[in-house]
């Protein structure tokens, strides 16, 4: 067996008995990742010499009998969490060479909990995108691929591609990864792995670039719906130095997603139903939920009537917050600086700009800046604003008749690289299951459910009240159990 | 008899509104931890949130808002215990987030209003519009190299408050004064140290004009002026610009000038249509200021005495309202004061603070923070007065002393045997001497000419140095002449 195959759980419980170091698994994953990086391209900044030096001292912590909860799990970290002495890109070329001196609260949790760093995944250039296409640093091939067309190069979805790409090909055991509107869940369900948005305050946002504050969040991927658990305990709990995190205290996970969902009210929503969704998606929800009855829930149909405006909506506040957001890459502090003609500071910024940020950001910075200028404020960010607060009333009113809520993660399963590139509008479709929860702030779990006729992976979605994941956890695990999904990619690691 | 300025058309009357910009006491930012002592190294007093780094995020500084909060009480104005923060986007060198945190639609200090006093007594109330909290930017230095700009950081996210007044002065006399009213008013209460020439104060003066009975005209808002006489200075020098431009046919635009103070005259800075967008918007690191209505009522219940009530309380401790309001510009004026006349006679300690030791302090061109007396010593001073330890008059000297050798009095007085005589044996010893050297005298007063009566006291005293008790002086006087 090779220690890749290992769960974070199960390699756990490996260390915790002796039967595996730090130092063999870390290097098992050091070793795919030498051998697959140059073709997925999951990392830009892979840490193999730290992250085995890190390994030893983690065994060295285990003989001490000072083991955390995470002792010795190699992980990969998105590479928006910026990392105190290892370079952080956000995946465009305006951070240059940026080396943070600080380390964002997340990574610092996992740190303190005796995780063990690989390296920093690749993403889309400042989170924005659903292909990791946009990352100036190369795309991500998803591992998975068609029976029938094997040599197509498919996206792993975006913008956490590299992390689900790495935890699919066994890269690393699992990885962080952020959701503004879809980021975690969609290419977790592209790859055939969990992955879990919690509640927005969950985990602090302080170290973590910022692509839209009132949205972003973040969350783990990993193999199974217990390790996103395991992982989500270390990386959560409320921080002083983010305004927005919640003061509250972070539960077992864990010892949730064993509870079962007997007695459960599964909220089935109408709006979720698009016209022209493939068939197979359709079949895969309606067998989810058949699975959840059989496991002792109910299922109740519910309405979730401004659904249909959460992508416009999430398409006017996330550009607003990010045109605003990325105004300090300048050129003045950090990062990429074009020298200016004639030292004049607008063509400083003119020309930083346009060289360091790629053609997606640039068009959300757009986007942004026009809909807050005035004249257009009131028509689209207002507005905007409080379209968002009817979709956070349509939640609160389901819950009055359900639990937890499942929906298909995404609308399609993972397509090729040279899809869809030619029209933003078809690649914004799809966030179309996944936004709402980050409109609501609510936690959303993708769980891989099923394959497509063509042999890749499709996830469902199991969203929860705020500060539920225990709920939502246990709903997944549910899923997972009776999908028995076994499958694996065609590009992993070598035993 | 209002202020007028007299144009070719006849008399114009000004408009003007202020907002000014005030720096908060506090020894941490308004978002992050880092210091805001002045006059650091440049760079040195800036942590990564004022810096704009990736992934910082600001957190509100606590007693930033209790300073805010104590100002809006002390201006008599609403305190809004919701609030909001939003961004004020523009790009400029010396902001590095690309956006300043300020409050623009929801402040955290309402309606308020100040009153001025104004020569001849007259006081008039001033509205108070709002008052916001936001961070100050950094500093573009460009005079450090040839070709290049350099920036300091050490004011970025530094703590503001904006105070924004109703077009409701007159005169450049009555900006002067809501100056400075302002100024002493959150010097009182310790939120704000005034001290315009660091910085720490500075006003943007929205000037109009128009003819009697009008409605207003087009105003120009001149930027950044950093004292009160530049303050009424500007205010002048742009009405009578707006004047011209009125009367020669033209138009006043709004825009935004600057006040040339070595030339006394504003120029245009931007005109309207260069104007910043500045895209506001709520700023989604910071969830709504909420303030516990409780929190408020205990800052209100320990602020300390502001001016106008202090004065209020000096007048009806007998002193006259000219002291009663010199002594209450300041502070520190104030408390020196207080020092002095607690447990004295009021009237007495204000006397002697308004007269020699004032002019003791424009002598030495000392100020009240280094005062070449301590009010303890004044205070002693007025006390051997009020004991008859030593007369009135010899304590001038004893002052003058406690000046050159920060001795305190009562060391002068006894050291140098400046204590007054109140045994009667020796006064009546001395009246008689005197009595007997001048018996033509006594006669003269005998037969009426009661104005000898000074004479003797004043031989009597001679003949005591000084230091006979001047009361008990008359009495033996007008008991031995008969």
């Amino acid at each position: 067996m090779n220690p890749t195959d290992f769960t974070i759980a199960g390699a756990l419980a490996a260390l915790n008995e002796g039967a595996l170091s730090s130092v063999e698994l870390t290097g098992a994953y050091a070793k795919a990742i030498e051998q697959l990086n140059p073709r997925i391209n999951a990392y830009i900044t892979p840490t193999l010499d730290q992250a085995m030096e890190a390994a030893q001292a983690s065994d060295a912590r285990r003989a001490r009998g000072e083991a955390g909860p995470l002792e010795g799990i190699p992980l990969g970290i998105k590479d928006l969490f910026c990392t105190a002495g290892t370079r952080t890109t956000a995946g465009s070329n305006i951070l240059g060479s940026f080396v943070p001196p600080y380390e964002s609260t997340v990574s610092g949790n996992l740190l303190r909990d005796g995780a063990v760093f690989l390296g920093k995944l690749n993403l889309d250039e400042f989170a924005m995108g659903s292909s990791n296409t946009t990352s100036a640093f190369g795309p991500v091939e998803n591992p998975w691929s068609r029976a029938n067309d094997p040599s197509k190069r498919l996206v792993p979805g975006g913008s956490s591609g590299g992390s689900a790409a790495a935890v699919a090909a066994r890269m690393a055991a699992g990885a962080t990864a952020t959701d503004t509107g879809g980021s975690i869940r969609q290419p977790a369900a592209f790859c055939g792995i969990a992955g879990i948005k919690p509640t927005y305050g969950r985990c602090s946002r302080f170290g973590i670039v910022a692509f839209a504050s009132s949205l972003d969040q973040a969350g783990p991927v990993a193999r199974t719906v217990e390790d996103c658990a395991i992982l989500l305990r270390s990386m959560a709990g409320y921080d002083p130095k983010d305004s927005t995190s919640a003061n509250l205290p972070v539960p077992d996970f864990a010892a949730a997603v064993q509870r079962g969902v007997k007695g459960l009210r599964i909220g089935v929503p109408a709006e979720y139903t698009l016209p022209g969704m493939p068939a197979e998606i359709s079949k895969l929800w309606e067998q989810g939920l058949a699975w959840l009855r059989d496991a002792g829930a109910t299922t109740v149909p519910i309405t979730l009537p401004h659904t249909k405006y959460a992508l416009p909506t999430y398409y006017i506040v996330a550009p607003a917050e990010a045109s605003s957001n990325l105004a300090r890459y300048d050129g003045v502090r950090f990062g990429l600086r074009e020298a200016a003609k004639d030292s004049d500071l607008k063509d400083l910024y003119q020309r930083t700009r346009a060289k360091g940020f790629g053609a997606e950001v640039r068009r959300r910075i757009m986007i942004g800046t026009y809909v807050l200028s005035a004249g257009y404020y009131d028509a689209y960010y207002l507005k905007a604003q409080k379209v968002r607060a009817l979709i956070r009333r349509d939640f609160e009113e389901a819950w009055a008749s359900c639990d937890a809520i499942v929906t298909p993660a995404t609308p399609s399963a993972a397509f090729g690289m040279d899809e869809r590139q030619d029209d933003p509008v078809k690649m914004y479709l799809n966030d179309v299951f996944t936004v709402t929860a980050n409109l609501a702030g609510l936690p959303g779990l993708a769980v891989p459910a099923g394959l497509d006729a063509q042999g890749l992976p499709l996830g469902l979605q199991v969203i929860g009240k705020p500060f539920d994941e225990e709920t939502v956890f246990a709903v997944g695990h549910a899923i997972e159990r009776a999908a028995e999904f076994r499958a694996l990619p065609q590009l992993r690691a070598a035993a | 008899m209002s202020y007028t300025i007299e144009g070719s058309t006849g008399p114009w009357e000004v408009v003007i509104g202020l907002e000014v910009h005030a720096q908060i006491v506090s020894h941490a930012k308004l978002f992050s931890g880092a210091a805001t002592a002045f006059g650091a190294e440049p760079n040195s007093q800036v942590s990564f949130v004022d810096a704009g780094f990736p992934g910082m995020l600001p957190v509100i500084n606590r007693e930033c808002v209790a300073q805010a909060v104590r100002t809006g009480l002390g201006l008599n104005a609403k305190i809004n215990l919701w609030s909001r923060f939003d961004r004020k986007n523009y790009f400029y060198a010396d902001l590095p987030q690309g956006y300043q945190i300020s409050q623009y639609a929801h402040p955290i200090v309402g309606e308020g209003a100040v009153e001025i006093e104004l020569e001849g007594g007259v006081t008039k109330r001033i509205g108070i519009t709002r008052l916001h909290l936001e961070q100050d930017a950094g500093k573009s230095l460009h005079d450090q190299h040839p070709q290049k700009s350099f920036i300091d950081l050490n004011r970025s996210g530094v703590a503001l408050m904006e105070i924004v007044s109703e077009p409701d002065m007159r005169s450049p006399e009555e900006a002067g004064a809501y100056l400075s009213k302002l100024r002493q008013i959150m010097r009182y209460l310790g939120t704000c140290d005034g001290n315009m020439d660091e910085g720490s104060m500075r006003a943007d003066v929205n000037v109009s004009v128009r003819k009697a009975g009008e409605g207003f005209r087009t105003r120009c808002e001149v930027k950044n002026v950093n004292s009160v006489k530049f303050v009424m200075q500007a205010v002048e020098a742009e009405a009578r610009r707006q004047i011209e431009v009125w009367e020669s046919g033209g138009t006043v635009e709004q825009e935004t000038r600057l006040f040339d103070t070595q030339r006394g005259v504003t120029r245009s800075m931007r005109s309207k249509e260069d104007a910043h967008d500045y895209r506001y918007f709520p700023d989604p690191d910071l969830p709504p200021l909420v303030l516990e209505a409780n929190w408020v009522e205990q800052l209100k219940a320990t602020l300390p005495e502001l001016p106008d009530v202090r004065r209020a309380r000096y007048m009806a401790l007998g002193l006259s309202a000219y002291d009663a309001h010199v002594l209450t510009i300041e502070k520190e004026t104030a408390a020196f004061f207080e020092t002095v006349a607690k447990g004295r006679d009021a009237k007495l300690a204000a006397n002697w603070v308004t007269g020699d030791f004032f002019a003791a302090l424009n002598r030495l061109k000392r100020d009240i923070s280094d005062p070449p007396v301590t009010a303890e010593n004044l205070g002693a001073l007025l006390d051997l007065i009020a004991d008859n330890t030593i007369s009135g008059k010899i304590a001038k000297d004893v002052f003058e002393i406690m000046l050159e050798t920060g001795q305190a009095p009562g060391t002068i007085v006894e050291e140098r045997g400046l204590k007054q005589v109140t045994d009667t044996g020796a006064i009546e010893a001395a009246v008689a001497k005197v009595l007997e050297a001048n018996a033509d005298k006594v006669a003269e007063y005998r037969s009426g000419k009661d104005k000898l009566f000074g004479f003797f006291v004043g031989q009597v005293m001679k003949a005591m140095q000084g230091k006979g008790n001047p009361g008990l002086v008359n009495d033996v006087l007008k008991k031995a002449l008969g």
